[in-house]
């Protein structure tokens, strides 16, 4: 299934300075393995080795926070990638 | 893979300075003579950078810890002296476990590395390998220049990883950082590595296997007689002079340790003058002769405030192993500057003659030394917060 995903300044180093991108997967765990092959290494800034979201970065599934990985996506949704404020 | 590019410019200085910063890399230049500093722009501009250096045996090549922010640690490395910087192809992290979360007898499985904080070369007869200290306390080598990372699991999978490392706790103020890994200039498999709240480790086969090795130092913190781990040096050094001759900046003092003679630390801090005392945080050899170290009072007293003792910086050096200090502060403020230098801001040239010396401050300043340290002179001013100063020298 193919996704939207926006993307924070914060990773445009990886993206060549593209904030939308399109990946394919059926869920959010294999939208970011994808967007991992089409970009190496923006994964490991956005999920740390346990599989876990990074304590700085926010991804909503359209509206909805996502805080599990295996959130199923639908066709035409849109993942963004956030880094979270925190501090001043 | 990020990849970022600098400066075109080549640079044809002889001798550099890598400043790593809380905001990014900046890299000092001057000539043989090293007169006449100049800044080049900043490297990976954003970044926390915690540790930053030239390989000594490819200087050209460099690499930069970056952790903090909002993204996840990584590695960037250069192959031409800065102009360029691309992040590691597979960057330090630790083995899942199969509960996905720590456990007493994993070892660092299920820990997530939350800095690459310390740098350390490998031996000059092993072109290419690196190691580095995170927090919680990992230790990672690297045998391709800095591009692909794994843990030494003689360490970190460690059956007693949790007793020493107190399962990974957060226990000193800033991190629980594993720092000042030393190889032995003599034997590649001859490794030290120091932690914060941990104490200081020695492995003799290439980090299969590890004994602590505290007996001596101080533990004021603890109640009753120090246990074999859980000491907090601060910094630790293997002299380049005299392999043999072990020099600790410790939380509760500095010390020394022959290691020819054995292995408990003689505490040489109490010579300093009462008023200073013996706390800080970086030590620094000299490059050749082992009687001979730096290092950087702050202020350990009460509250710990971390700033130069009474407001007025000032280098101690001894040029006998200890016996006597000396203090060295020409060209420093003499009042009101309530600066530190961090652990690894602070270091020594290759000159064994005039040797030169560098540190970095809490307030964005760079100093240099051409004398030893008899008078210093500022050579880089409002940069950010300075967390490590290396010297390279490229011709």
């Amino acid at each position: 299934m193919e996704l939207t995903v926006h993307v924070g300044s914060i990773l445009f180093e990886y993206t060549g300075g593209r904030s939308e991108l399109v990946v394919e997967g059926s869920d959010v765990a294999e939208a970011l393995a994808d967007l991992d092959r089409k970009y190496p290494g923006i994964r490991f800034r956005i999920v740390d080795e346990r599989g876990a979201i990074r304590p700085h970065v926010r991804l909503f599934l359209d509206q909805s926070l996502v805080e599990d990985l295996g959130v199923r996506l639908r066709a035409g949704a849109t993942l963004h990638v956030l880094g979270a404020l925190s501090g001043g | 893979m990020a990849k970022k590019k600098q400066s075109t410019r080549r640079s044809k200085a002889a001798v550099g300075l890598v400043v790593g910063t809380t905001k990014g890399v900046f890299l000092l230049e001057a000539s043989r003579s090293r007169r006449g500093w100049t800044q080049r722009a900043p490297a990976l501009l954003g970044s926390k950078v915690f540790d930053a250096r030239a390989d000594p045996r490819r200087p050209e090549h460099m690499l930069a810890t970056v952790s903090g922010g909002h993204l996840g640690p990584t590695v960037f490395r250069s192959t031409n002296r800065g102009r360029t910087w691309t992040e590691a192809k597979s960057p330090p992290r630790f083995g899942t476990s199969k509960s996905k979360k720590p456990t007493k007898r994993g070892g660092t499985r299920g820990h997530t590395v939350a800095v690459n904080f310390y740098l350390a070369p490998g031996h000059s007869d092993e072109e290419g390998t690196w190691y580095l200290g995170t927090a919680p306390q990992g230790l990672f080598r690297s045998e391709d220049g800095g591009d692909t990372w794994s843990e030494v699991e003689g360490w970190g999978h460690h059956p007693k990883w949790h007793s020493w490392t107190k399962g990974g706790a957060d226990a000193s103020p800033d991190g629980a950082f594993l720092h000042s890994i030393q190889v032995d200039p003599r034997d590649a498999k001859h490794l030290f590595v120091n932690l914060s709240m941990g104490g200081t480790f020695e492995s003799l086969d290439a980090g299969a296997s590890w004994s602590p090795l505290n007996a001596g130092v101080a533990m004021d913190f603890f109640p009753g007689e120090p246990p074999e781990f859980g000491h907090d040096p601060h910094s630790m050094v293997q002299h380049p002079g005299d392999p043999d001759r072990l020099y600790q900046q410790n939380h509760c003092g500095i010390y020394r340790l022959d290691r020819a003679l054995g292995t408990t630390w003689r505490r040489i801090g109490e010579r300093m003058p009462k008023s200073i005392g013996d706390i800080g945080f970086p030590m620094v050899p000299h490059p050749t002769d082992p009687e001979r170290v730096w290092v950087f009072p702050m202020d350990g007293t009460e509250l710990w405030p971390r700033t130069s003792k009474q407001g007025k910086p000032a280098v101690y050096a001894t040029t006998n192993g200890g016996k006597r200090w000396q203090r060295l502060d020409a060209g420093f403020p003499e009042r009101d500057a309530w600066w530190t230098v961090l652990r690894q801001a602070m270091c020594a040239d290759d000159r064994a003659r005039g040797t030169g010396l560098y540190l970095g401050t809490t307030s964005g300043e760079v100093w240099a030394s051409r004398d030893e340290g008899q008078s210093f002179a500022c050579i880089a001013r409002h940069l950010p917060r300075v967390q490590s100063v290396r010297f390279v020298r490229w011709s």
